[in-house]
Parts: C-alpha cells; structure tokens; sequence
C-alpha cells in the first residue's frame, strides 16, 4: 500500500483561500441570484430555472451572441494569420530586431480605454485623419451614424438574407439576422481596433516561437531541398502549435469578453451594431437592475467561453496523443 | 557521386580576420576521393562541422574554393548541390508519419510515387525502421528519430556525398555499434563518398578507410587509421590516437642525436643529417606506450626508470613510470610480468618519432607535411 501524506493538503490552503475570494465565492454569489426574483433585501423569490428559460429564449442576447461569434471569429480569422505573417517578417538580428520589437509592444501597452479614444478621434470624420481621408477619397464613412455602407459589397452579399450565403444559411438555421440593422461602419472599426491592438500579441508569441526553433532544423530542409512552403507547414507550423494555442485562446476569451472598446467609440450602436454580449450584460445588470435574468445570463456566458475554449484546446492537441 | 576538392580553402567567422587565430578554418587543400569512407576526426571546436557545413554549402567559405568533380561548387545552394547531410541532433518532421519523412527528400526531388515507394522501403528494411513506417515522427524515441534522420540522408542515393556530423551521439552504446556497420554495408552497397565527422576515434576507424585528423582549424594529417598509429605526423596526431596517447618528451639537440636530462637518444645518421637541415624552435620525441620494450629484469643496453603507477584495466596494464625527471606511460600485455619499483626500459629506433616544431621528422625525401591530402600509405 502506498502511504499518503494528507498534510500536503495544507499546503494548498493559502491558494485556495485566493481563489475561494477571488473566484469561487464571487460565482456562488452569482449563482444565488440566478435562481431568485430579487426585489430589495427582504423581498425575494427563488424562481429555480425560470430566469435562464428567459435568457436563452431572448432574441436580444441571441442577436448579441451571434455578433459577439462572429466578431470572435473575424478577430481570431485575421489576427492569428497576420501576426504569423507578421512574425515570419521580423528581423531576427541587430538594431532592426529590436527597434521593431518595441514599435510591436507599444499597441500592448496602451491602456483599453485609450484605444477605444485614440479611434474615436482617429475616426471622426471632420477631425480624425482616418476618417478625413476616407471621406476625401470619396468613400462616404462615418462611424457614428452610417450602418452599412463601406463594410463593402462582400459583406453586403454575403449577409443577404434572400442570396447572401451566410445570411441565407443563418436564417435557414433559425437566427434572425439581418445585416442592415446589425452591421455597419460601426462594426468594422471595432473589428480593424482590435486588430490594431491585439496582432501585437499573437506576433510577439509567434516571434519568440519562432526563435526557439534550432538551426538545424532549417538547415535539414535546405538539404532535403524543402519549399519555403514546406518548411514554414512541416518546421515552424508545428513548433508554433503550442504558442498559437495560447494566442488562440487570449484572444479568443478577450475578444468574446471585448467590452471597453466599443463602449467608449461607440457606446454599443448604432443600433445594435456593436453591443456585444457583455455590454448587454452590463445594461441588463446595471442599466435595468434584472440581476436574476444577468445572473443566469453571465453563467451561460461562462460556460459558453469554457466550452469553446475547450474546444479549441482539445481539436489543437488533439494529435500528440493520437499514436 | 563526386570527389571533393578543396583547393586553398579557409573560413573566418570574422569580417575582418586578423592572424590565425582568427580562422576556424586554415588555408588547406585537400581531397576527398569518389566513394571513399573518411573520417573527420578532431576534437571540439577544431573547425570539423565548420569545414562540413562548407562542403555542404551550409555555411560559404571565406576564402578559396570547393570544387565537385572539378567545378567549383562557391555559388550553389544545399539544395543545388545534390549532398545529404545527417545532423548530431535528429531532425524529424513532426507532422508527418516515418515514410512521409523518409519520402519527403525524393518528393522534393519530383521522384514519382512508385519508386519511391521502393526505396523507402529499402532503406526502411536496411535501418530496420519497417514496423515504424505508419507512425508519427514526433513520437519516436530518440534513437529512432536519429535513424529516421539517417534515413532521409540515405534513401537519395544519387548524392555527390553524404556527410554525417557526430550521428551517433544520441544513440545508446549498443545501437552505436549497430548503426555504425550499417553505414558501413550502406556504403559498400551504393559507393557513395561519405564523410563522417567524430570526435571518437574508436567511431573513426570502424567507419573510415582513411581518417582525417583536424585540429586548430587544419587538417594535421591524413591516412589510415593503422598511419596514424603507427607514424603521427603531428604530436597531436601521437597524443589524441590511441589511449593512453603518445609519449611525448621534449629534447635538445646533442651530439648524434637529442637528450633530455642525462638520458642521450642517438638519432640515425640520415634523421640527424635531416635534422640540421631544418630550422627549428622545439624538439620533440614521441613513442607509443605499446612500443616501449620493457625487459624482465637488469639489462645492460637498458635504461633503468622507476615505477610510479600501475592501473590495470583488464586485458592490459597501463605502468606510469618516472625517466629522468620525465612521465611516461607503458602498456603493458596481460601476461607480461609486472615490474616492482626498477623498471628496464629501452626505445625500439624504428617506434621512436622525432617532432620538430610539432611536425614529424621524415628521413624520406619531400614528402609534404600532411596538410595535403595525397599522403600515400
């Protein structure tokens, strides 16, 4: 028999005591809200599952979820390709080497608010100088009201619901999408801000990935005469597999929790364009005082994170245990 | 398939190389013959995977020429110049199956599926990997990993060269041995010249038919390994071949021949002729501990040591004995009879070596110091 020492047990205690304060009891909290009908400190009702019955029957948070997906998926669509890009292109030696590795950290260092700032002023069609180009070149853009215009015929066509294949597919499946009340200017300058802030990152990973690389692995492909294609799918692809993961999923969390930014360019509109799923959230919680129905909604929203999270981690180190 | 010629070559890593030191590479010729088995043996940091980086056009030489079959190879790329090359560590292609990696080479090469398929299969069946064909690369052992990056060398078997730079070193001792006479059928199979960077001797002269002794960025000495035994043509040649290595006693000139303390070594007339007609700074004398002849007991012509050491590693002993002041090492044979105290010693003229400024005294005439390759034995 193998004696075990339960006293290590103790050793645990400090972390746990972390956690319990950090984590656990904050969503246990949460969790008793989530079954009760909650009026003032003495007024309240256990409802069991009636709240999340409503939440996930509610257009509103389905709509915020579908473009809270997609917003994730163009995040993750655009940024871990370009950073990988963008890694293979840095210079690897001398002054070069670091001088872009510091111009590659400053978007990292900027705090979230500031970013939403910078783009709201970078932007503004009489003052930014993004949005006073645009407009000069006769592309007609305006963040703050427009819902449809430059987000480009591809969008435009693919988001139709008569021809549009995704807007086909999506109300074939039951989700009510229509793209002219969802999308717009609006939704893309969220979407190139992230990139803007967020590619940083899965370039920087990417780089250090790539620098862990030995030489001779490079060195074995120029003698097995491998393409640049060859040596980028069957050298760097694979020793990157485990920094992409960490990039898939940082960005995937943080941009399925994407709040700050399009709070302060845009404040969640128009319309509904960029209210995402935590600023709904917020407005149910805050803004109405439904704590019991935002209670539930915030627990549906963790598990869908921890869910797709794990999705990702099981399907990209699905093949090291295979034999 | 080629003979390598290296003519007047030498590479600096600096821009701007200042003295010998300053070269990992010394300007050297040398040839490798078409199908020969060589060596390259050296100890760490001599230049050995330096010069085989260039041969393979890994790394571009700073000076001089590196030829195939008489053309000058400087410009062309690894990939143009049709060489293989097995790396100290193995390299494997994580994501592909065994014979994916070992096809991968041929399909470079737009080889068509068939015959690939059959000469995967034969290298498989030569390093025994066939139970391993279907299964991923990265969950190999260590061992198996460093034949799978064999393999990729070998299965081109058009190759101008295959070098190998120390590809033995992660494999446990008893597959060492295994692989070695592997590379060594592979070899008389398909002729193909191949290079084999150790820094083991032992490894050298399983492998080579002539070895290849670097050091300080120079190749000291060419030859068979028996050449190399038997007449080390720089001390360092005496001192890293064979174990223990060369006695080496360092001597001053005297009348017919050299002496260190009060113990004379006569020299024959043509080495002591030879001898004044060179100019040099140091002298030196180097025998084998094996060639030392010791005596059973007193012995007139003898010349009388004491014993210092005596370690017995089995089938011989090594005897440590003091000479006039010097340390030397004497091996001697299982059943020879173990000296107390006094030994008896004396220098067969035919082992005795005489170095000056490190290089081998020759009595023959011109024969070049070694540096060139076309040493015959």
């Amino acid at each position: 028999m193998k004696v075990q020492n339960n006293k290590a047990w103790w050793l645990v205690l400090p972390v746990f005591l972390l956690v319990a304060f950090s984590a656990i009891v904050p969503m246990m909290t949460v969790v008793n809200y989530s079954v009760q009908d909650i009026f003032d400190h003495s007024t309240r009702y256990f409802v069991g599952v009636d709240w999340y019955k409503q939440v996930l029957q509610d257009t509103r948070l389905h709509d915020s979820l579908l473009r809270q997906f997609i917003f994730s998926g163009c995040v993750l669509l655009i940024e871990i390709p370009l950073g990988i890009a963008i890694a293979l292109c840095m210079p690897t030696k001398g002054r070069m080497a670091s001088l872009v590795l510091i111009v590659m950290a400053i978007p990292l260092l900027i705090p979230w608010n500031v970013v939403g700032t910078i783009w709201q002023i970078f932007g503004r069609a009489d003052i930014g100088l993004m949005g006073w180009t645009l407009n000069k070149l006769g592309i007609a853009y305006n963040y703050a009201s427009d819902t449809g215009d430059v987000v480009g015929t591809i969008w435009q066509i693919f988001g139709r619901a008569d021809i549009g294949l995704m807007g086909w597919t999506l109300n074939k499946l039951g989700i009510a999408y229509n793209y002219a009340s969802d999308t717009g200017d609006a939704w893309v300058t969220v979407l190139i801000m992230d990139v803007w802030h967020w590619t940083s990152l899965v370039a920087l990973l990417c780089y250090s990935g790539l620098r862990a690389i030995p030489d001779v692995y490079y060195q074995a492909a120029r003698i097995d005469r491998a393409s640049a294609w060859a040596v980028f799918r069957h050298i760097q692809l694979p020793k990157l597999k485990s920094v992409l993961l960490i990039a898939v999923m940082l960005r995937f969390m943080d941009s399925f929790m994407i709040y700050t930014e399009p709070f302060v360019l845009t404040g969640g509109g128009p319309g509904n364009a960029t209210t995402f799923l935590s600023q709904t959230l917020t407005q149910m919680a805050i803004g109405q005082f439904d704590l019991g129905p935002a209670a539930a909604f915030s627990l549906v929203y963790f598990l869908i994170i921890l869910l797709v999270s794990w999705l990702f981690y099981t399907a990209m180190t699905h093949n090291d245990k295979t034999r | 398939m080629a003979e390598i010629r290296l003519h007047n070559l030498a590479h600096s890593y600096s821009r701007a190389p200042n003295g010998n030191g300053d070269y990992a590479i010394r300007e050297m010729n040398h040839v490798w013959a078409q199908g020969g088995a060589y060596a390259l043996l050296g100890p760490s940091g001599c230049g050995k995977s330096t010069l085989l980086n260039i041969i393979s056009g890994l790394l571009s030489p700073s000076h001089g020429e590196v030829q195939f079959d008489g053309k000058v190879v400087n410009h062309l790329h690894p990939e143009q110049r049709n060489i293989a090359q097995v790396f100290q560590f193995p390299v494997v292609y994580d994501t592909m199956t065994v014979f994916d990696n070992l096809a991968f080479p041929l399909r470079n090469q737009g080889m068509n599926e068939a015959r690939i398929l059959a000469k995967v299969n034969e290298i498989a069946e030569v390093l025994e990997l066939h139970p391993l064909l279907r299964k991923r690369a990265s969950n190999l052992t260590a061992d198996e990993k460093q034949k799978v990056s064999m393999g990729r060398g070998l299965v081109r078997d058009d190759v101008s060269a295959i070098l190998f730079d120390e590809p033995l070193t992660v494999i446990d001792p008893h597959l060492k041995w295994k692989l070695r006479r592997k590379l060594k059928q592979i070899h008389e199979q398909f002729n193909i010249t191949m290079v084999y960077v150790t820094h083991d001797q032992l490894e050298a002269s399983t492998f080579a038919d002539k070895i290849a002794v670097m050091y300080g960025g120079q190749i000291v000495q060419f030859g068979t390994p028996r050449e190399l035994f038997e007449r080390p043509s720089h001390t360092f040649v005496g001192y890293f071949i064979g174990s223990p290595g060369m006695n080496l006693i360092e001597v001053s000139r005297c009348e017919g021949g050299v002496r260190f303390a009060d113990t004379v070594l006569p020299l024959s007339p043509a080495l002591n002729q030879r001898l004044d007609e060179l100019q040099w700074t140091s002298l030196k004398v180097g025998i084998r501990p094996e060639f030392v002849h010791v005596w059973e007991g007193f012995n007139e012509d003898a010349r009388c040591g004491e014993v210092v050491h005596l370690e017995d590693l089995g089938t011989y002993k090594i005897l440590t004995l003091r000479l006039d002041g010097q340390l030397l090492k004497v091996r001697l044979q299982e059943d020879q009879p173990v000296p107390q105290q006094q030994v008896y010693l004396s220098f067969p003229a035919q082992w005795l070596m005489l170095y000056a400024d490190e290089y081998l005294v020759e009595v023959l005439p011109a024969q070049p110091q070694s540096q060139s390759s076309e040493v015959q034995p």
